[in-house]
């Protein structure tokens, strides 16, 4: 009941020329039971991802009942410079399960 | 007679519970993109047309802009018309993403139309639909 979130995934490269555009795929773990098929199925959803570039929002994905098991998300982004990434998941009770990642430019 | 009138109770049964699924994913759209007006194209929806699992389906929304601070999405939305509750997700989209992209799967209890807008910073939305067959559905795994 109080596992902790997780673990998540990433593939992101480690390094990228200038303006190059990046593949990023996140995956995490997570069961997404919307509590709505069995007796007694308690509910135990993830409600949000949160991807932020050297601290700035990237992309937020809100996730609802039709998310399918073990939430996967892919998206692009173009680097510039060396960058920070940062993958944070919420469920509906507050917890949240995060990960780093960092691409470099040189 | 009898038997015309259980035809017709028989025939209007479907009806109902369409419109009552349309107010739950009209509410849903309002909820979404407000009153906008909705137009078709600028926006392509990526699905296979038979889905063997219903609890993992991917799909691939793809919009047209170039994701400049001046023009730029802010928004995707995803609806499946036919579950039991049609909210999907939302994307919140930034001028850091390269494009309008977002790849995800889903869960489908039963064949159905999807449907995705994207709004742009403009608050135009466009709208993309598509029909997916379900082998087996997902709500219920």
């Amino acid at each position: 009941m109080t596992a902790p979130l997780g673990p998540p995934r990433i593939r992101i490269p480690r390094s990228a020329r200038a303006g190059e555009v990046i593949e990023i795929r996140t995956l995490i773990e997570h069961p997404m039971e919307t509590g709505l098929h069995q007796a007694g199925a308690r509910r135990d959803m993830l409600t949000r991802l949160l991807v932020r570039m050297n601290g700035e929002t990237v992309l937020a994905a809100d996730v609802r009942n039709g998310t399918a098991a073990n939430p996967y998300h892919v998206f692009f982004v173009r680097i510039e410079r060396t960058s920070s990434f940062d993958f944070t998941w919420t469920d509906e009770g507050g917890r949240s399960a995060r990960t780093e990642a960092r691409v470099t430019v040189g | 007679m009898t038997t015309r009138r259980s035809l017709l109770a028989l025939a209007l049964l479907p009806a109902g519970a369409a419109a009552a699924d349309d107010t739950a994913l009209q509410r849903a759209i309002r909820d979404a993109v407000g009153d906008a007006p909705i137009t078709d194209g600028g926006i392509a929806l990526r699905v296979p047309a038979t889905a063997e699992n219903g609890g993992q389906v991917p799909i691939a929304i793809l919009a047209d802009s170039p994701m400049t601070a001046a023009d730029h999405i802010t928004g995707i939305h995803v609806f499946a018309t036919a579950n039991p509750a049609p909210g999907v997700a939302s994307f919140s989209l930034t001028p850091l993403l390269a494009r309008a992209e977002v790849h995800t799967r889903i869960r489908l209890a039963e064949a159905q139309r999807i449907i995705v807008l994207a709004q742009s910073n403009d608050g135009r939305v466009r709208r993309a639909t598509a029909e997916i067959r379900v082998t087996t559905g997902g709500c219920l795994t």
